[in-house]
């Protein structure tokens, strides 16, 4: 590990600084990090001046940052260590360059790369989603196969779900995803940047403020754009509330999901007063429009903060009061204690993040390890609970929700106000790189900014929990029963569109 | 047991009274803009030109609220003298070009066609189709089976299939890979059929426009019969629409 380089997250790194290794030490470099305990932030091509390079930031409790000229193809990193597996897909789906004896070599979104060399895949596109790939399937005189999707049976984002089931019992679910790619990374790329913030807060709609903090982050460290304390408050207010809001709807679901319908009826509604709260604070209630470069577009005021701590107020004891009749109800526990196990190792293996790791036991929050905003002056949260089941996931998210009401309870009590935000233009440094990395509610988001000589965007690389965690949503379904199915994807709850981008 | 009537009279009755009372919004909340058509065109243009849709024609000062994804920008930059945002939701239309506003919208009551009241006044079946946007418009759909906005007392209910449906209900741009599936959907529906479009990117791509990895917009592959415009439209905005076509 010692070739790469140690950078801070938001922090402007030069170009030049970060290590151009040969590929074979690149190679030994990541891996080594890996073994070592350390999971992958970003990992992924960019054309420089038409040639393919390859970059990556690992994580262990600090980042590291290396890069080197992409071969045309590679011995798979994933053959030695698990958690590439996704990146090593997506690298070859966007430019064309293989990942040799990767154990699972599949598309990631299906479409054309950008390198213009030949389809890794064999596609050529003509042909509708999934092109040439046979999904996997096991033969049996008793296996059969439930297929569902795209398009849900609710109002619910596309996928494709394909169930290898003997009887009730699933063997292995695999997910296709892919119906919701819209260009992102190459729009963020090509378009003017005014457009940017409208881009990011689209990503994933209910990760508006993780996915905006991020690219205001990072624009922010690279231009050298300095926020004040004020502004800052309110960024991590918006932040909480978005995950609050999304914990509240997701234990609401869970309940539904067990056929205990009261509960999800009351978590419904309150979910929804908890985005009305984020409609206070920016004028509306996914949080858009309120992160901009260089602060916030509303400043809050005495007469928010007083509809914030009131509506806290009254609000609090009714999410206690609905938690305690889902999690102590015994027919509840019977569905989600030991439903949909991640054990540690597995979670460890594939590099979960975000309350699905926690509850599976990887303590990491990028709250603590890499604090944005107010969050180092702020208390962490502490989980106990590890089980890596439904019933873990669930209970993790009911002690954020506590926890992150505590947070915005402290953040009302500090008196400084935000100063009113003018929108500026913002011209980006020449060979610059930056990567910022938030705990977002479904975990961590990350996107990173490399600038060309003229200092505009050469490539922009997002990165949705999702994109980790999808995979520990499949891992939780074998042995299940198929009936468990809505019950896991609720207790997991990922993004389609923060995915597929 | 007791939990249960505990939290039940804890949380009593809280369905609002919408449309018999009004649903006031906080004064945050960006709605329906309000142009003012003799602004100075200094700063009309300064608006057109920062708008990150390019959704302003500087020359009409009409706004695409089709595209607009109501950030509030040309308000901060004009210092509320060329556009406001008001606390208005009642956006939807049924024709594209009503969608270039200066902030006067037709009453879409008015123009709903009238077979459709006659067909579905009483009972709308709707299929949704999420097609490439950001999972917004589909949680804020979402939200209108909750308690408070309880869409079934209007006999609106959001079904499993769509041989169960009267109609789709749109959002997103509608990727390349979703094009065969929202076909496939609006095609296994028996006629009559609506087609509604809900959001700014199955209007016009939203802010995706201009991808090529999309269709973006709706009409241009199913006819649309009714627009509900926002990025994502408020729950208040979705209802209204579909109060208003239908019943």
């Amino acid at each position: 590990m010692d070739k790469l380089l140690q950078i801070g997250h938001n922090e402007k790194v030069n170009r030049a600084d970060i290590p151009h290794l040969p590929f074979d030490t690149f190679r030994r470099q990541l891996l080594e990090c890996a073994a070592q305990g350390g999971q992958v932030v970003q990992f992924f091509a960019y054309d420089d001046q038409g040639t393919i390079k390859l970059l990556a930031v690992m994580r262990t409790d600090k980042l590291y940052v290396g890069g080197c000229d992409a071969p045309d193809s590679f011995p798979s990193l994933t053959a030695e260590s698990e958690r590439f597996h996704m990146f090593e897909r997506e690298i070859g789906e966007q430019y064309g360059i293989k990942a040799e004896g990767h154990p699972w070599y599949k598309m990631v979104r299906y479409h054309a790369n950008c390198s213009g060399k030949k389809d890794v895949f064999g596609n050529d596109y003509r042909q509708d989603i999934p092109g040439n790939y046979p999904y996997f399937t096991v033969e049996g005189e008793t296996v059969h196969e439930v297929a569902v999707g795209p398009v849900h049976a609710g109002i619910i984002e596309p996928g494709h779900f394909r169930f290898q089931c003997c009887g009730e019992r699933v063997f292995h679910l695999e997910i296709q995803l892919g119906y919701q790619h819209r260009g992102v990374e190459k729009l963020l790329q090509s378009v003017p940047m005014k457009r940017l913030p409208i881009i990011a807060e689209t990503i994933a709609g209910d990760t508006t403020i993780g996915h905006g903090l991020c690219q205001a982050q990072a624009i922010e460290a690279l231009a050298g754009i300095q926020v004040d304390e004020g502004a800052k408050i309110v960024r991590t207010i918006a932040l909480e509330l978005e995950r609050i809001a999304n914990h509240i709807g997701d234990m609401g679901a869970l309940s539904l999901d067990v056929a205990f319908n009261p509960p999800a009826a009351y978590f419904g509604r309150i979910r929804g007063d908890y985005l009305n709260l984020s409609q206070v604070l920016g004028g509306n209630r996914f949080g858009r429009g309120l992160v901009r470069v260089g602060g916030v577009t509303h400043v809050m005021g005495e007469e928010q903060k007083k509809l914030l701590h009131d509506k806290l107020d009254e609000l609090t004891p009714e999410v206690e009061h609905v938690s305690k009749l889902i999690f102590f109800a015994s027919s509840v526990n019977g569905r989600f204690d030991h439903t949909g196990t991640v054990t540690t190792e597995n979670a460890e293996k594939i590099g979960l993040v975000g309350y699905a790791g926690r509850a599976s036991g990887l303590p990491y929050d990028a709250r603590i390890s890499f604090p944005t905003e107010c969050y180092k002056d702020l208390p962490a949260n502490s989980n106990g609970i590890t089980n890596g089941d439904v019933r873990s996931r669930g209970r993790v998210r009911f002690h954020e929700v506590i926890h992150a009401t505590r947070l915005i309870y402290i953040l009302l009590d500090t008196i400084i106000e935000a100063t009113p935000y003018t929108p500026q233009e913002v011209q980006l440094p020449p060979d610059s790189f930056v990567v910022s990395i938030n705990e977002a509610w479904r975990g961590e988001v990350s996107h990173c900014i490399l600038t060309d000589e003229k200092g505009t965007i050469l490539r922009y690389k997002v990165k949705d929990p999702s994109f980790h965690n999808w995979t520990g949503l499949a891992l939780a379904l074998r042995d299940e029963e198929i009936s468990d199915f809505p019950l896991c994807n609720k207790s997991f709850n990922l993004s389609y569109c923060g995915f597929d981008l | 047991m007791l939990q249960v009537i505990k939290n039940r009279l804890e949380q009593g009755y809280r369905t609002s009274k919408y449309p018999k009372e009004p649903i006031n919004l906080y004064k945050r909340f960006r709605g329906l803009p309000r142009v003012n058509t003799q602004c100075d065109a200094a700063v009309v243009k300064r608006c057109a030109d920062a708008c990150p849709q390019d959704c302003i024609d500087a020359k009409s000062r009409r706004i695409d609220l089709g595209r607009c994804v109501f950030c509030g920008l040309c308000e901060t930059l004009s210092e509320g003298k060329f556009v406001t945002f008001t606390q208005n939701c009642e956006m939807g239309t049924a024709s594209r070009d009503d969608l270039f506003s200066t902030g006067d919208l037709p009453a879409l009551a008015e123009h709903s066609k009238k077979h459709f009241k006659k067909l579905f006044g009483r009972s709308l079946q709707l299929r949704q189709i999420s097609a490439a946007g950001c999972n917004a418009c589909e949680a804020d759909t979402n939200v209108l089976n909750t308690p408070f906005w309880d869409l079934a007392r209007f006999g609106i209910l959001f079904v499993a299939s769509p041989r169960h449906a009267d109609g789709i209900h749109v959002t997103g741009p509608i990727s390349k890979n979703m094009l065969a599936a929202t076909i496939t959907t609006y095609e296994a529906i028996p006629s009559p059929k609506v087609v509604i479009a809900c959001g700014a990117c199955a209007i016009s791509g939203g802010p995706f426009y201009g991808s090529e990895d999309i269709v973006g917009d709706l009409n241009s592959i199913i006819p649309v019969d009714l627009y509900i415009p926002g990025c994502p439209p408020h729950p208040l905005a979705i209802l209204h629409a579909l109060i208003n076509y239908f019943k």
